[in-house]
């Protein structure tokens, strides 16, 4: 499918990572942690909080190259991100915010996204005149309008209300759905990593690793609570066979 | 409300000015209305304008020359500790020294000239941006940096869109104390060693000992200022920050 040398899996192999502590000590965050993941598949981290995900996303992203090991970014590695904060420019509007990050995004392309999004009322309102879930969505609508090669998603639902939450989620799983792009997820709640991710990776305590990856049968389908039940079932025997 | 006590102001001024001219007398003192009936037949002489023009023109210049300036400096020294502990010296040295000795030395080393009268004001203003700035610089917020980056957005991008509008706030109080600053400096600089302008004029008048046109260009200057700060600055200023939310 992808052209000759152009790598269409996200590829990490990390092979251990540190800080310098403000006591002069060295902190492992992460220990020997590899994965990979398809095209346009949606993959999730799933670990206790601490365990030292945000560190993996920004060293995914790019934005902390201090650590031995390698990160292979599927295709051109266009980037699209939503971090934990939506981290809006408070002087632009919603619109203003998506375009800047997307110039190349046509007319056509952002109304669709602000209607999937139900941000087409918000376009001309700034950040400071939205709430917590619209400013959300509006950094899910930046990220989607660069057509990335690779969308990360950093813990994208903290600190909003449970309903708002999962109504949220259903929007991200169908606008996954609708344009495949590969995904990586960052979450310590696992039944929002069932109902998102075709696969789950879960990390131990720092310095953290891979202890084991679980794929889910019917990815982004509604799951019926014994459906659930059976998932956290089989992730338990999967952690306990890790730990054993 | 508002201009009904800013006018009570400005009539309780034009009143003491009045009663200390009867005290003093017109020669150390003229009263409003001499300075009225001079000021108008200085501008309908031309002289006014002229002055006024010329005046105008070096504190337009300078003033952007030491805002462009300096902010580059401060932007640079705020994000780069390299260059904070490279310039850092130099801009201690620049913020003590003298206005009156930067001047002279300009004139010294580059002749009486425009080039070195506007050198010697923007180059007494830079130090004061680049202070400021720098702060400004140094409280830049970093996720949006890193937003920034992550989606790859160009350097003129960032720059227009994330970093200037988080030094909006600092870079308006230096345009602010530059504008007031650099009015004052000119003058100098024109009394010292330049063929025109408001600061030529007092010059002029305070050989001739006349208190009167002294007044006339004083006022005339601050009014051009108070209109400059009305109807450019104080807009600007609305524009850049239209988008906070207004307070109750």
């Amino acid at each position: 499918m992808s052209p000759a040398g152009v790598p269409a899996r996200l590829e990490v192999s990390i092979k251990h990572k540190s800080y310098r502590a403000a006591s002069g000590a060295r902190l492992n965050v992460l220990g020997e942690l590899g994965f990979s993941l398809g095209a346009g598949s949606v993959g999730a981290l799933v670990g206790p909080s601490g365990c030292g995900k945000t560190t993996l996303l920004r060293i995914i992203a790019g934005l902390d190259r201090d650590f031995d090991g390698s990160i292979r970014l599927p295709a051109h590695g266009k980037l699209g991100m939503v971090f934990q904060e939506p981290c809006l420019l408070p002087w632009r509007t919603a619109e203003q915010n998506v375009r800047l990050a997307a110039p190349e995004a046509t007319d056509a392309g952002l109304h669709t996204l602000f209607e999937a999004l139900g941000l087409s009322a918000h376009r001309n309102h700034y950040p400071g005149e939205l709430s917590l879930g619209l400013a959300r969505r509006v950094a899910l609508a930046r990220a989607f309008a660069v057509e990335p090669d690779l969308l990360v998603l950093d813990e994208p639902f903290v600190s909003l209300d449970a309903a708002l939450a999962a109504h949220l989620r259903d929007e991200l799983a169908a606008l996954v759905a609708h344009r495949p792009v590969t995904t990586l997820l960052v979450t310590h709640n696992v039944e929002e990593a069932i109902e998102l991710a075709d696969r789950l990776f879960f990390l131990s305590a720092s310095p953290a690793r891979v202890v084991a990856e679980v794929p889910v049968a019917r990815p982004r389908a509604a799951h019926t609570p014994e459906e659930i039940a059976a998932m956290r079932r089989e992730i338990a025997r999967e952690l306990a066979k890790a730990s054993a | 409300m508002n201009l009904a006590l800013r006018l009570v102001s400005l009539g309780l001024l034009v009143a003491a000015w009045y009663a200390g001219s009867q005290l003093a007398g017109a020669r150390l003192l003229p009263g409003p209305e001499a300075v009225g009936l001079a000021l108008v037949a200085e501008a309908r002489s031309g002289a006014l304008v002229l002055n006024l023009g010329a005046t105008l023109a070096r504190v337009a210049v300078s003033f952007c020359v030491a805002m462009a300036l300096g902010a580059a400096l401060g932007l640079a020294m705020g994000r780069s500790r390299f260059a904070d502990r490279l310039g850092d010296p130099w801009l201690v040295m620049l913020l003590n020294l003298p206005a009156l000795v930067i001047i002279v030395l300009a004139y010294v080393w580059a002749g009486l000239t425009e080039t070195a009268a506007i050198a010697a004001v923007a180059l007494n203003k830079l130090p004061n941006v680049t202070v400021t700035v720098r702060e400004g610089a140094r409280a830049l917020d970093r996720q949006l940096d890193e937003m920034a980056q992550v989606f790859r957005m160009g350097a003129w991008t960032r720059l227009r869109h994330v970093v200037l509008p988080q030094l909006a706030p600092y870079l308006a109080a230096a345009a602010r104390s530059g504008l007031s600053l650099v009015w004052k400096i000119v003058l100098i600089v024109e009394l010292l060693g330049r063929p025109n302008g408001v600061g030529f004029e007092i010059g002029i008048a305070f050989q001739l000992f006349d208190v009167t046109r002294i007044l006339v260009y004083a006022l005339a200057f601050v009014a051009v200022m108070l209109a400059v700060e009305t109807f450019l600055v104080q807009p600007f200023e609305r524009h850049v920050s239209r988008w906070r939310p207004s307070t109750p």
